[in-house]
């Protein structure tokens, strides 16, 4: 129990600053940096206290997929630079925020490779396991059968958030010129054949 | 201290919740933060869920959990669109420069 408490204050500590860093930093690439340290804190927490598909999930989609957006997002609009950062003088530079955050991104995982490997002698409270089979094989046996409506309205929120954002940040250029192909195939010769007679010495006008 | 329970990850999943909201009302530079704020307070949400899941050994907080994951991640998309839009728009996202509805 002691290595738990010990694996527990480890990533709750590092939770709770990188959270006060994401809302006290200057530079909004340093925020999402520790926004990204705080899903992997957490997600490490849950997969040391037995959830462990759902620790997997975080990393694989708050991680993987949301944090890079809000990246994508803030170096795209241009927003980054704020008055003073807050490492050396002027020079904005990301560089130790990012050498920081990793350092301790690769010592969590260090750390909860070896806590998960010896979990059974770590953790010996009959409460943790639910029973001998695998976190994930519950999971699906509960999801897939019981709560499957709710699966389903899950992806459909998803389809739905897709279909917004590429409709919210579409955008038509004018100017441009795109092959048609509807025009392209629904010509007949009727519309676009046409035969003149040409008088001597005069030739033919082909646009109006 | 040395024990474990479930009042420590309870208190870890307030303390996040508290620096989510606080997150919201502390920025004044842009309205990414706020929506980072706004992860924040979701992912304090899933700790209570999960751990209250695990020591009650009941696995539907974890499904709802997943659920919680997925409205998050559409909010995000269509949070940072709506971000995105509006900065083409205004040429601005800071906190102060967004009044257009008098609010």
């Amino acid at each position: 129990m002691l290595v738990h408490s010990i694996f527990f204050y480890f990533f709750s500590v590092i939770a709770i600053f990188s959270s006060l860093m994401v809302i006290t930093s200057r530079n909004t690439v340093n925020s999402v940096f520790f926004l990204i340290l705080d899903f992997i804190s957490v997600g490490c927490l849950f997969i040391m206290v037995g959830a462990e598909f759902l620790g997997m999930i975080i990393l694989i989609v708050y991680v993987g997929a949301v944090a890079v957006l809000f990246l994508f997002v803030v170096m795209m609009l241009n927003v980054a630079e704020q008055k003073q950062s807050w490492f050396i003088g002027k020079k904005s530079t990301h560089i130790p925020t990012g050498l920081i955050v990793s350092v301790l991104i690769l010592l969590e995982l260090l750390v909860v490779v070896g806590g998960w490997k010896y979990k059974d002698s770590i953790m010996s409270s009959s409460t943790l396991e639910l029973s001998n089979i695998s976190n994930t094989h519950q999971l699906g046996l509960v999801m897939y059968t019981d709560y499957i409506l709710y699966f389903q309205m899950a992806g459909v929120i998803l389809l739905l958030s897709m279909i917004g954002a590429i409709l919210l940040t579409f955008r038509q250029r004018k100017g441009v010129k795109k092959q048609s192909y509807f025009n392209q195939i629904s010509r007949n010769p009727s519309s676009s054949i046409e035969l003149q007679e040409v008088e001597t010495n005069k030739g033919v006008k082909i646009d109006d | 201290m040395i024990e474990i329970g479930l009042g420590h990850y309870l208190s870890l999943g307030a303390i996040i919740f508290f620096l989510g909201v606080i997150g919201i009302f502390l920025n004044r530079k842009n309205v990414i933060v706020i929506l980072m704020s706004i992860e924040l307070i979701l992912l304090a949400v899933n700790i209570n869920l999960i751990s209250f899941s695990i020591f009650s050994g009941d696995i539907v907080g974890q499904i709802f959990t997943m659920l919680i994951l997925t409205v998050a991640a559409a909010e995000a998309a269509i949070g940072l669109a709506i971000i995105v839009i509006y900065y083409r728009n205004k040429g601005s996202i800071r906190v102060e420069d967004i009044h257009g509805m008098k609010g």
